[in-house]
């Protein structure tokens, strides 16, 4: 009798732990959700966007596999986003990627563009500062992107270290696949004077920044 | 007449803060300009300082939302009162603390805004129409949403934020919104996360809740909304929020009450079980 009940205790437990691995699978399930409900989902909240607009909720392969992944793909992933976004850089024609540090600054500075309550004609800004110390001067800053104080002061304002910069403002998953910066030269956010200029905000010897 | 007097009077409270916001916000850009820390802390001393129901201008909004909750209106000139909210006909105490949720009239997961817009429809037989046009105030537009969320999610104020989350559609919207806070997109190749996956970032001096796990800051933001938006000067909600930020993110405006804002409402509200609502707040 006695070991009858313990039996039925044992019996008990693994139905009890049994039922709980099942529990931890379906919440394992739960967050792999099929990618094509997720995209009924974003249908059904943006049923009809402005014209021209679809484009910004339908997702890029490199959008695709950086959600994915959360940000952290697989090696081999890695690599095949690297090479395909490192194919869409186009450096200027005339061969400077050195603009006008002022003008950089105020593209740094500036916050608007792109946005459903823009003005159309808007001139977009890239921001920067919303993400990245810059001029010491300026503490209104946020800490999302490193810190870019003294950078070409650091880069002994070496040539090649300023396409580099101007490669990664154009497109920085070029440089780090999933990186959370804007590919801004790829989507046509900012205009290449202004990948110049802010280039130049970066690498110029009198530009606050390497101040 | 004695409605007149009392909104007198509060209409006299809120011009007489509204001053004192002014050149208290005047003394905070100085602090800003001191330190990011200095100015949290200030912003915080300040918002202490004005969040009780006699200075929140948001309690405006609590106000005419009860007196739009009990207002006969629609076609079959009912009021709101025997709307559920998932625990009853009629049953505020609690309703907003356990939403978004499955309600088997409608076959749907809704938060609060769209199931008040179900209720107008199906109790009262209003058209929505004009309702939907002022989902969000501005100069001169009352919103008539923003008012009875307001009251209604008054009445879980000092309640835990706690959603069941046990049906097979609660749990689907759940792992929908989960994807898309993860979802990058747009122009500007963002996502939810790409603001709100790690501690202690700010944008320029503006502090970013972690919202991609589960605790104190997924609980303070969402125990916070609604909230009266004193750069605004409107009373905002989650719907208003999340579009702003789908604003920032550059991407379309998202559609009012549809189903992936509920999805990211609900999403949002289970990394935030256990919060203690204190609603309407106020915030920058």
């Amino acid at each position: 009798m006695k070991r009858f009940s313990t039996l039925l205790r044992v019996t008990t437990l693994a139905t009890l732990l049994g039922t709980a691995l099942t529990l931890a699978t379906a919440a394992q399930q739960a967050a792999k959700v099929d990618p094509k409900i997720v995209d009924a989902y974003i249908k059904g909240t943006w049923k009809s966007p402005p014209e021209g607009w679809q484009v910004r909720i339908d997702q890029d392969e490199t959008q695709r596999v950086c959600s994915a992944y959360r940000n952290d793909p697989p090696t081999a992933e890695f690599e095949k986003i690297r090479a395909r976004e490192l194919a869409t850089v186009v450096f200027p024609a005339d061969g400077t990627v050195l603009g006008d540090w002022k003008a950089g600054e105020r593209v740094a500075q500036t916050g608007v563009g792109g946005q459903f309550s823009d003005a159309p004609g808007t001139v977009a800004g890239g921001n920067c500062y919303a993400c990245h110390q810059m001029a010491k001067a300026e503490l209104s800053y946020g800490t999302l992107g490193p810190s870019l104080l003294e950078y070409g002061k650091i880069r002994k304002f070496d040539a090649a270290e300023s396409k580099q910069a101007y490669a990664k403002i154009f497109n920085a998953q070029s440089v780090q696949p999933c990186s959370n910066m804007p590919r801004f030269g790829y989507h046509k956010f900012l205009t290449e004077q202004q990948m110049k200029d802010v280039t130049a905000y970066l690498m110029s010897p009198d530009s606050p920044v390497n101040k | 007449m004695l409605d007149h007097v009392r909104q007198g009077t509060r209409l006299g409270w809120t011009i007489c803060v509204s001053v004192t916001l002014t050149v208290m916000l005047l003394q905070i850009g100085t602090a800003v300009a001191q330190s990011a820390d200095t100015s949290e802390k200030e912003i915080e001393r300040y918002r202490a300082m004005i969040s009780d129901p006699f200075s929140n201008p948001g309690y405006l909004n609590v106000d005419r939302g009860e007196l739009l909750w009990k207002q006969a209106a629609g076609t079959k000139k009912v009021s709101l009162e025997t709307c559920d909210l998932g625990i009853g006909p009629g049953k505020l105490e609690g309703a907003s603390a356990a939403m978004p949720r499955h309600f088997a009239d409608a076959g749907r997961v809704m938060d609060l805004e769209q199931r008040l817009l179900w209720c107008m429809e199906n109790i009262q037989g209003a058209d929505t129409k004009d309702v939907i046009k002022r989902r969000f105030s501005g100069p001169g537009v009352s919103s008539d949403m923003e008012d009875l969320v307001a009251f209604i999610s008054n009445k879980s104020s000092g309640l835990k934020i706690s959603l069941r989350n046990d049906h097979p559609k609660e749990q689907e919207m759940l792992a929908v919104g989960e994807a898309m806070f993860f979802r990058r997109s747009s122009i500007s190749d963002f996502s939810c996360a790409t603001c709100h996956a790690e501690e202690g970032k700010r944008i320029r001096l503006q502090g970013l809740p972690n919202l991609s796990k589960p605790g104190k800051q997924a609980q303070e933001t969402m125990g916070s909304w609604p909230t009266y938006r004193v750069s605004q000067s409107q009373l905002r909600t989650m719907q208003h929020r999340l579009w702003d930020c789908y604003r920032q993110m550059r991407m379309p405006a998202p559609d009012y009450a549809s189903d992936g804002i509920t999805a990211l409402t609900l999403y949002l509200n289970t990394q935030a079980a256990g919060a203690e609502i204190n609603v309407p707040s106020i915030k920058r």
